[in-house]
């Protein structure tokens, strides 16, 4: 069971008190008769599924009813960070890939 | 019988306190302090039971977790628990066991001669390739397949114990309270840091209280005392014995079993019996410690085979030694500490067989100083004996362990105790997804790395010496404390020589024609199997473990697996490291249902939603269905009537007269702001901006992908202040979409949602006479069917009470629902009653419910609609605002090509043919019922009743263009055989003009 960082009631609280909601930083076309079928049908339907770094929506419904945002690891569980909503991460694939580099780098 | 192979003194068991037990059948004696082994072991019971598909004799192995034979049938009827170890079972006075299998009985049990002669016929995976054919017969297979295998029974009676759980936070966790554990513990609670230690057995101390070894001078047993009162003293630290940490989850969330009362007898006489500890830890250490492995060899199964250590702790703990005569079979130095302690106990020990050519460490010279004999370079290649073990065929390997490379000796022994090694126990580490990791060094896994704040200490991570064990446990609470300096201690010599890593003792016969060398005890795979399995092509250890079913057992292979993995690897020419290893889940060892459902069982197994009107309903018959959570009256009987007739009297009382339903289960979200109305716009089909205070409306709501999600009224208080209603089972899904969009899209919009379904409770009642009842208790506000219009809400007072008053309808008829604060309704509802009295008013439930607004063709959202119909599909294209001005969820789609085709599945009514017949509801709808299957299916029933007020079955479903089929015939072939015919009509199969309602 995940342990989770609200960051509007600024606690950890167990994942029993949150819902998963789905992947993150999808906005919503802003002239849905605009766009081709396809593109809504892809805004409707398709999401990413990464090994790895992956930004999705949790919302605490047990507790403060916000809507915010994490960067967590689908493949170990590690949860990097937590975030409100609007706002963007600071950890995300490429961060990671880079720190890594970087770390080889030091140790080469 | 007397305790033949009990010690005169010594042992850890308290001889002022002797107990009674029996196990199958015979009684015997013990003491506090025995475990049900170590008691039938000091009474010189053999056999144990019988193996799991060759029936073989089975005696105790091991002295814990690592038991895979000793499974027993605890206590008796409703008490009886089905597979305890007996090594983990404390004696208490009274205790009753029985094996689990073996027919007439353990002793003389007639399937292990279908072991011996089916035995060939019964290889790995033999129920793949055997009982294939016929197929039909596979049901009578099974039955005797089941019956001839497995092991315990449970009671089919409920459980008499209570359970309950317990959340707990602490800044270091410790597992495991051995040497190891307790020095980790020690340091972190000296630090100050909020410690919870937990260890499986009843006693901490681990290895410490079997040990001939000293701490910093002090017995090794004494020296756990004085820690385990050490941690006890401190505030700051909570202490667990019996307590077992069997499950580590994400992000250190480990659960761990109490076991309170299981000590003292079959059924806790007060409190609880097990309390299940949810622990979200800072820091966790894992002291789980090591577990010896058997070595593989001809009939290495036999009664009297035990691994070396445990027969050391049974002398040395429980003042036991099971037999006179003793070989060790050895590939380290351990066996020798056994072999010293057997001879201390004053029985012989008529030779250690080590496999290492020139063993030479510090317990070797002391045993040989001892005139223990050695025989190096040598194996017992296979033991000798029927029920129990009578001898040992020891013969000279070669260098690498891997020939037999001369004659073979027989010894003649009544007890062989076997050190093939150690095995890190890395099961928790496993749980949240690590992989073990081969370490050439240890011969052995140890935990790989991980994400989790987890710490190692002892021999968990290969470190078997004691003084090594305190030392990295002292150094691991430092660490998970934060604090620098650790303690350490001094346990004198204990120089060790190097260990060969040996798993499989060769025989002078090829694998495939010795006689069986057992790799897993609980599920008897040999050696033989695993070979047949790499050659029958299963390469990867997944598929072997899974072939073989080595290591499926309770006991998860904690004895055979290592062994298996090292033959699978020599049979594939691949390292151990190569090979790898199968991880592994939780438990660690088998939890019972009853601490898991703790106390949510019975009436607590999920909450119950009542309305204010509940004790209303209770105290005049209400029949109840679930809805969502809530308990709604589903009908309202009167004496001697059956259902269908209830419902015909409550329908027929609404249509000619007035009857009442408790509506309060509907969500009810009150939405306030400036931009509400514009935020309905966005969520709804229809349009809001004109709605006036005072009026309501029906709303849809769509997801995006342009299907039904919910409907319901929504009612304008103010130009700044909505009601709206939802379904009763969708009440929080629309809460949390609102939330979602106003959040995630649109956080610019002023607008708050506010839950109110349980602040108000509803009274609903229908029927020509409903105003005339609603007029005697309602005076301030003109109810006048001009003045108060269908779709028209007030505010008055009714009843005395401030009452909020909505004219809308959901059965047809001319209906009021009057909404109070919920603390009122009850009393709202008796007022009612009492007014309506004159007027027959009859209370219906939601069965009535249901036919009457079928009969006027309105769908229920989640009955009619499953996410997959748009309005249209509904017939409701009224709904759906044509002009608004922001593209509303859902609306976008409507022009998708899957949506937009004309032959999409369409609610229809559905008229029977037969006027008697009711179709079930879900019945398939085909046009053509003597084409052959597969059938064309157009579509589905999905509202089905019978109509008193029409005379005739009715109901509602969906047909692939159904909107253009009026008066086609169609046809609902059931499973019983029957095939009901039925003519597709309008759904609003009463009253179509819609009179009655805006009377």
């Amino acid at each position: 069971m995940h342990h989770i960082y609200c960051p509007y009631c600024e606690e950890m609280r167990e994942e029993e008190e949150y819902s998963y909601t789905g992947e993150a930083h999808i906005e919503r076309p802003k002239d849905p008769a605009a766009i081709s079928d396809d593109a809504w049908a892809d805004y409707i339907f398709f999401r990413s599924n990464p090994r790895g770094i992956h930004h999705e929506m949790w919302y605490h419904a047990a507790g403060c009813r916000r809507y915010f945002n994490a960067t967590r690891d689908t493949q170990s569980y590690k949860v990097h960070e937590t975030y409100k909503m609007g706002e963007m991460p600071t950890i995300t694939a490429a961060t990671i890939a880079a720190a890594a580099a970087s770390e080889q780098g030091d140790a080469s | 019988m007397s305790q033949v192979n009990r010690l005169a003194s010594g042992g850890r068991i308290d001889r002022s306190k002797p107990m009674s037990f029996t196990f199958n059948g015979k009684t015997y004696q013990g003491f506090d302090g025995d475990t049900l082994a170590s008691a039938m072991l000091a009474n010189g019971v053999g056999i144990v039971g019988r193996s799991f598909k060759y029936s073989r004799a089975r005696g105790i192995l091991g002295h814990g977790a690592e038991e895979p034979n000793a499974l027993m049938q605890l206590h008796k009827g409703k008490e009886t628990i089905p597979n305890p170890r007996a090594t983990q079972v404390e004696l208490f006075d009274g205790l009753t066991a029985t094996s689990t299998n073996g027919w007439p009985s353990a002793e003389f049990d007639l399937m292990s001669l279908m072991g011996k002669i089916g035995g060939m016929m019964m290889p790995p995976g033999f129920y793949y390739k055997t009982f294939m054919a016929p197929q039909k017969m596979w049901m009578t297979y099974e039955k005797f397949i089941r019956k001839a295998a497995g092991f315990g029974k449970l009671s089919l009676e409920a459980d008499p114990d209570t359970y309950d759980k317990i959340n707990a936070h602490c800044d270091v966790m410790v597992v495991g309270a051995g040497p190891a554990g307790l020095a980790a513990a020690l340091e972190a609670g000296r630090s100050g840091k909020r410690v919870i230690i937990v260890d499986e057995q009843n006693e901490f101390g681990g290895t410490l209280l079997a040990s001939t070894q000293t701490v910093d001078g002090i017995d090794a047993a004494a020296w756990a005392e004085q820690a385990t009162s050490d941690l006890k003293g401190m505030d700051n630290v909570l202490v667990m014995p019996r307590t077992t940490a069997f499950g580590y989850y994400d992000h250190n969330f480990v659960v761990a079993l109490e076991r309170r009362t299981d000590h003292i007898g079959p059924v806790a006489e007060t409190g609880t019996r097990q309390r299940l500890h949810r622990i979200r830890a800072h820091q966790v250490i894992l002291a789980t410690g090591a577990i010896e492995r058997p070595l593989v060899f001809g009939n290495n199964d036999l009664p009297g085979i035990m691994l070396s250590n445990s027969v050391s702790t049974y002398i040395n703990r429980y003042a036991v030694v099971p037999g006179q005569r003793c070989v060790v079979m050895t590939t380290n130095d351990s066996g020798y500490q056994t072999a010293l302690d057997i001879q201390a106990a004053g029985r012989t020990v008529v030779a250690v067989v080590d496999s290492r050519h020139t063993p030479d460490g510090r317990l070797v010279q002391a045993a040989k100083a001892a005139g223990i004999q050695v025989m190096a370079g040598s194996g017992i290649i296979e033991a000798l004996g029927s029920k129990h073990v009578t001898g040992a065929i020891v013969a000279p390997l070669d260098e690498a362990g891997d020939n037999v490379v001369g004659a073979g000796k027989t010894l003649s022994c009544d007890l062989i105790a076997v050190a093939g090694g150690w095995s890190p126990v890395v099961h928790l580490s496993c749980h949240t997804g690590s992989r073990p990791v081969w370490k050439d060094d240890v011969a052995g896994f140890i935990p790989g790395p991980t994400i989790q704040n987890q710490h190692l200490a002892g021999a968990v991570t290969g470190e078997y010496l004691l003084s090594e064990a305190l030392n990295s446990g002292a150094q691991a609470g430092a660490t998970a404390s934060d604090t620098t300096s650790a303690q350490t201690f001094d346990c004198g010599d204990e120089s060790t020589g190097a260990s060969q890593a040996l798993y499989l003792v060769p025989h002078t016969k090829p694998i495939s024609r010795a006689p069986k060398q057992f790799v897993d005890f609980q599920n008897d795979v040999t050696a033989a199997g695993i070979e047949l399995a790499a050659r029958e092509g299963f390469q990867s250890i997944e598929h072997v473990k899974r072939y073989t079913a080595m290591g499926f057992g309770t006991d998860q292979g904690k004895t055979g697996n290592i062994n298996g993995m090292a033959i699978v690897a020599k049979t594939m020419n691949k390292s151990i490291a190569e090979t790898g290893t199968t991880i592994f889940r939780p438990a660690y060892t088998p939890v019972t249902f009853g601490a898991i459902g703790g106390r949510d069982v019975g009436e607590l197994l999920d909450p119950a939603r009542h309305t204010a009107m509940h004790p209303w309903h209770l105290a005049n018959g209400a029949e109840f269905e679930n809805v969502g959570q809530w308990k709604r009256p589903w009908y309202f009987p009167q004496a001697g009537e059956t259902m269908q007739q209830a419902l015909n009297r409550e329908c027929l009382a609404v249509r000619n007269s007035v009857g009442m339903l408790d509506a309060s289960t509907l969500g009810k979200i009150d939405i306030q702001g400036k931009d509400a109305r514009e935020f309905l716009n966005r969520v709804y089909t229809n349009a809001w901006t004109k709605l006036a205070p005072g009026k309501c409306r029906y709303g849809l709501m769509l997801k995006e992908d342009g299907m039904i999600f919910d409907d319901g009224v929504t009612a304008c208080l103010s130009d700044s202040h909505f009601l709206m209603t939802t379904t009763s089972g969708g009440a929080a899904a629309v809460l949390g979409w609102l939330e979602l969009w106003h959040q995630t899209e649109w956080p610019d919009m002023e607008v708050y949602f506010t839950s109110v379904t349980d602040q108000w409770a509803t009274c609903s009642f229908a029927g020509p006479n409903s105003r005339k009842v609603l007029e005697k208790l309602c005076t301030d506000v003109d109810l006048s069917a001009d003045a108060m219009k269908f779709m028209d809400w007030r505010e008055g007072t009714v009843a005395g009470i401030k009452a909020r008053i909505f004219r809308i309808s959901f059965t047809g008829e001319l209906s009021f629902e009057v909404n109070v604060p919920a603390d009122q309704g009850h009393y709202m509802w008796k007022k009612l009653m009492e007014a309506g009295e004159e007027f027959g008013i009859t209370p219906y439930g939601t069965e009535s419910m249901h036919v009457l607004r079928a009969e006027k063709g309105f769908i229920i959202a989640g009955q009619d609609t499953d996410g997959s119909m748009t309005p249209y599909d509904c017939l409701m294209g009224w709904a759906v605002g044509k002009t608004k001005e922001f593209s509303f969820l859902g609306e976008r789609s409507f022009s998708r090509p899957d949506t937009a085709r004309t032959d999409r599945k369409q609610l229809v009514g559905l008229k029977p043919k037969d006027p008697t017949v009711v179709i079930p509801e879900g019945a398939q709808i085909v046009m053509d019922p003597n084409q052959p299957i597969p059938m064309d299916m157009m579509g589905h029933v999905t509202s089905s009743y019978w109509s008193e007020c029409l005379g005739h079955g009715i109901a509602m479903g969906t047909v692939k263009g159904g909107s253009d089929r009026m008066g086609e015939t169609v046809y609902c072939p059931l499973a019983d055989g029957r095939v009901l015919a039925a003519e597709i009509c309008s759904p609003v199969f009463y009253d179509p003009k819609g009179d009655h309602h805006n009377d």
